[in-house]
């Protein structure tokens, strides 16, 4: 359903993309996942027609984005990262305003987008300006998804969104992906990475990964460990200090950190002592795709 | 021990919606204070009326030694100020950014030159000194504007969501500079919507429809909720509670 070949993108002497290249097929939740500045927002302009790449082609539904891009204008939707609906428009008329740019009838499609507009639809007289963040999301993309869209796409949707919001917006999204839409969602929270079909870590302009999220994190080959101890604080810096020890960083409640070999866990746990650490919990573990985006290269 | 933001039933209403609902706790000096809520639970407000920006409809509040209703000023003098939304001007260079910062803050250009080129060189930008901020990474960025923000030496620092869409990398870098100006006596205030952020704090406080709903260590919230990290907490506490704001 898209076909992103090679493409490339610079900005004067900064170079937004290199080189990248994935496919999502019809009805696949794929996930672009990365920081800001990595070039998201550029791939998704390119992918929307609204920027021409430097090199590469994109296809989508086998319509190019420079040849065809007015009928495909017609079957995306298009949700940007900085809110882009009229604040000064009522909830309401932003939907009927949206579906009339299409062409379309708000009744006609009202099942698509019903799940999500009624979080919304007690408001509906209330100016878009005065919802709160997680609302506002909720109304993008309902208009994103009034004219029935074959691909979607959703540039950083729960940027900013407390925790609880984001599982509903992800919630929603699994619900349209069921409808057979297909959806290219960016995030720069790598925990949201388990939601989606397929996903691309980018950092820099360049796709590191591209795969499943089971397959990214069975292909990470360095040995993980986490340790955990009272004195969080403090403990960081001396861990850094053994030579088992490649590198560390915290990840909540404990520490991640790459050990040369599991047969020197051991060995840790003594220098640990040694420094007058006494209650040391250390064990191997399994990565999550926030190591596999740290310590991939 | 020293509490440098105290408040006593601190309210604020816009017409008929309250959306800071009495709240009263303090945070101590030296201290990292999390503040958590889910999206229109009254974070923003709270945080206005502490930096000096919004009067409360009722209720007492010190920061910094400072009365919120009556001293708003010289609060603005004992505090620092970053967020996500806006931390430093791209337009300008480091240098100018940061000449301009410690002005404000009534610094003389003498201490301001000296105490830059140590800031500089701790963060390896030196040679990035004339370089307009726009140009320079997203992650140094970041670190850049926490350094501006602490500049004067303020008493307790805010910081709004500071790690918003963060290298995963730069994020914990930024949270071990976070340590170290604690370390310094630097009083931390910060919010985020990254739950494993909530674990580095010493303390944590979670709004819910404009109250403090919980407000306790890490470990602590963690055995009261029965919760293996802090994302089940604030999923326990916030979920179901749909935000009407």
């Amino acid at each position: 359903m898209v076909k992103v070949n090679n493409i490339s993108k610079s900005f004067k002497d900064v170079q937004a993309l290199d080189d990248v290249t994935f496919s999502a097929e019809k009805g696949e939740l794929y996930g672009i996942i990365g920081p800001d500045g990595a070039g998201k927002t550029t791939l998704f302009r390119i992918m929307t027609t609204l920027t021409i790449p430097d090199k590469g082609t994109v296809f989508i539904n086998n319509k190019s984005i420079i040849k065809n891009y007015m009928e495909i204008r017609k079957t995306i939707g298009y949700m940007p990262g900085k809110f882009a609906l009229y604040q000064d428009l009522t909830v309401e008329e932003n939907l009927n305003f949206f579906a009339s740019v299409f062409n379309a009838d708000v009744n006609d499609n009202y099942d698509l987008i019903k799940g999500i507009y009624s979080h919304i639809a007690p408001f509906k007289k209330r100016k878009a300006g005065n919802l709160s963040g997680g609302m506002k999301q909720k109304l993008a993309l309902s208009c994103a998804l009034i004219h029935k869209p074959e691909v979607l796409f959703l540039d950083e949707p729960t940027t900013g969104v407390d925790p609880v919001s984001r599982k509903e917006f992800w919630d929603m999204l699994a619900g349209l992906k069921e409808m057979g839409i297909t959806i290219i969602v960016s995030t720069p929270y790598m925990d949201e990475a388990s939601r989606c079909d397929r996903i691309a870590l980018i950092k820099n302009g360049k796709f590191l990964q591209v795969d499943t999220p089971n397959n990214i994190i069975e292909k990470f080959n360095s040995n993980l460990i986490a340790v955990k101890t009272y004195n969080m604080r403090r403990i960081l810096d001396d861990l850094r200090k053994c030579t088992n020890i490649k590198s560390a960083f915290a990840f909540g409640s404990e520490i991640h950190a790459l050990i040369d070999d599991y047969s020197n866990i051991e060995n840790v746990s003594l220098f640990l002592n040694n420094l007058k650490y006494n209650d040391i919990e250390i064990h191997k573990i399994k990565p999550n795709i926030e190591d596999c985006f740290i310590w991939s290269r | 021990m020293e509490q440098v933001i105290y408040t006593n039933n601190l309210t604020k209403r816009f017409g008929s919606f309250t959306a800071v609902d009495n709240i009263t706790f303090h945070v101590n000096k030296g201290e990292i204070f999390g503040f958590l809520g889910a999206n229109g639970a009254g974070k923003t407000t709270a945080m206005r009326m502490l930096c000096g920006l919004s009067i409360p409809t009722s209720g007492q509040g010190y920061v910094a030694g400072c009365d919120i209703v009556k001293e708003q000023e010289k609060i603005k003098k004992n505090i620092g100020y970053m967020s996500q939304k806006f931390s430093l001007y791209e337009d300008l260079t480091v240098w100018e950014n940061i000449k301009l910062f410690a002005g404000i803050y009534g610094m003389n250009i003498k201490d301001i030159k000296k105490k830059a080129d140590v800031i500089l060189d701790r963060l390896d930008i030196t040679k990035e000194k004339n370089t307009l901020v726009k140009n320079i990474p997203t992650g140094w960025k970041q670190k850049l504007a926490f350094s501006v923000a602490i500049f004067h030496n303020p008493k307790i620092v805010f910081l709004d969501e500071p790690t918003g869409g963060v290298d995963p990398e730069a994020r914990r870098q930024f949270w071990e500079m976070i340590y170290s100006a604690a370390n310094d006596g630097i009083t931390i205030f910060v919010t985020t919507h990254y739950m494993d952020e909530a674990e580095y704090c010493d303390r944590i406080s979670i709004m819910v429809h404009g109250k403090i709903a919980a407000l306790a260590s890490p470990k602590e919230l963690k055995e009261k909720f029965n919760a293996s990290n802090m994302d089940e907490v604030f999923r326990k506490l916030v979920e179901g509670t749909f935000n009407m704001e």
